[in-house]
């Protein structure tokens, strides 16, 4: 079963002549432990498709599962259920409620889920010190670097059971190091079994996916093939050519 | 590549032996810049013939010499390290001229054409970042001299690949708008026959001679 199926999804703005396809008959599958990036310009339908596949947006036409359940059926409540426990978002801006701290920000979706309070700190610490930010959890966002707020987004968007990551532009204001360590994570949290679908206008990013997929006014134009392993780039001795 | 000035650079850390100098430059390379011991040892020699290097002794053999940087030597390598390589004429390149002829060939498909290429770059892009995950692992602190090394030259043909595909979106979206351009401009002139022409016309006119856009 596919963490994320969209078939044949379209999104319609406006009618007539000021009618605006975003999407237009995109299919997308992504399994378990698979990082897909979406390229393309400003206005291809990147974010549209990301926040369709995260229930924020209902689509004009098509049909998208998030861990088999058909998004349409469900009621308004049931998605945003969906959403806390399965879902993880990381946007450019971080997100962050600046009144909490670092590991209440974490913890939050949990605790809005029911998870008792002190098990929801116990995940979130551990989610933080997982990206390195175990000694940051009592700071607040605007006592953290661009880097680490985002760091602790990821961490939001990876803690508990959540089983699909979606990011848009998740390093956009950060530095190439930063970006860098941002994709890393995000890479090494599919190596452990979680689905991300990343959008990104930057190659460099999106050379981190498994697969990228090109989007081009609201369609699917293109995409890589699983790319080679690195011997095909390395001589025989095993040194980069 | 100045294989000249890298081995200078290594002898400026003390007197080193032809097969030792050839391992240093290879680690220090991250292995990107493979060198047999032949082209070391004619180098050395030239580099003792200029007088930038001198060795033990002349009767030795080769493998048995060792070699040591001269002051002139040091001055010459501070003032390559300070030089910036000559940039000033862009290099001709081919994927350039692909996309510029493409432009001219009627009927081709050009955002087509700049796809294609689009996809084989990040698909290269991939395989690089794999090899930067292999080097780093999940973090980047504690590098050795030898990984720090190989991991800048990754990030240098990243950042080339990355160039290319910026020139290409970008040439896609000029491309685009001029068709876009080019389309109203005819529709207005069906509209209104009278329309007075533009000075510049909306055809897209390069000449292409010799490789040279001009």
């Amino acid at each position: 079963m596919s963490v994320l199926e969209m078939r044949e999804v379209s999104r319609v703005y406006g009618q007539g002549a000021s009618e605006v396809r975003a999407l237009d008959g995109v299919d997308l599958r992504v399994e378990a432990g698979a990082m897909v990036a979406v390229m393309g310009p400003s206005g291809s339908g990147k974010s549209t498709l990301l926040t369709i596949a995260g229930s924020l947006e209902e689509p004009s036409g098509g049909e998208v599962r998030v861990l088999g359940q058909e998004l349409a059926t469900l009621s308004r409540n049931a998605k945003a259920r969906l959403r806390r426990r399965s879902i993880g978002f990381v946007f450019q801006d971080f997100n962050l409620l600046p009144g909490l701290t670092a590991a209440e920000n974490v913890g939050l979706p949990l605790e809005l889920d029911g998870t008792p309070s002190r098990k929801a700190r116990v995940a979130s610490l551990r989610a933080l010190e997982g990206l390195g930010l175990g000694d940051r959890a009592a700071n607040f966002p605007d006592q953290l670097s661009g880097g680490e707020r985002q760091r602790v987004a990821i961490a939001r968007a990876v803690v508990g059971e959540h089983q699909l990551l979606l990011a848009d532009e998740p390093s956009g204001a950060l530095d190439t190091a930063n970006g860098e360590a941002v994709m890393r994570l995000i890479h090494a949290a599919c190596q452990r079994g979680m689905a991300a679908v990343v959008v990104t206008h930057d190659a460099q990013l999106a050379s981190w996916a498994d697969r990228v997929v090109f989007l081009r006014d609201g369609r699917v134009t293109d995409q890589t093939v699983p790319p080679a392993g690195p011997e095909s780039l390395l001589g025989q001795r095993g040194q980069i050519r | 590549m100045s294989v000249r000035h890298a081995l200078l650079a290594l002898l400026s850390e003390g007197p080193k032996y032809g097969l030792q100098l050839r391992e240093e430059f290879e680690a220090g390379t991250g292995e990107v810049w493979p060198l047999n011991v032949g082209q070391v040892y004619t180098t050395l020699q030239r580099l003792e013939r200029d007088g930038l290097a001198e060795s033990d002794g002349a009767d030795a053999e080769g493998p048995q010499r060792r070699f040591r940087i001269t002051a002139a030597g040091q001055r010459e390598l501070a003032g390559w390290l300070r030089t910036p390589p000559d940039m000033t004429s862009p290099p001709r390149d081919e994927l350039v001229m692909k996309i510029l002829v493409a432009m001219r060939v009627p009927g081709t498909d050009v955002p087509g054409v700049i796809q294609a290429h689009r996809r084989y770059l990040v698909q290269l892009m991939q395989q690089w970042t794999r090899i930067k995950e292999s080097l780093v692992g999940e973090s980047d602190l504690g590098l050795d001299p030898s990984t720090l090394a190989s991991t800048l030259a990754v990030d240098a043909e990243l950042f080339r690949l990355d160039s290319v595909i910026r020139w290409l979106d970008s040439a896609d979206g000029r491309i685009r708008r001029a068709a876009q351009a080019q389309q109203e401009i005819a529709e207005q002139e069906t509209a209104d026959p009278e329309a007075v022409q533009p000075e510049t016309g909306p055809v897209i006119k390069l000449r292409i001679r010799s490789g040279v856009t001009r």
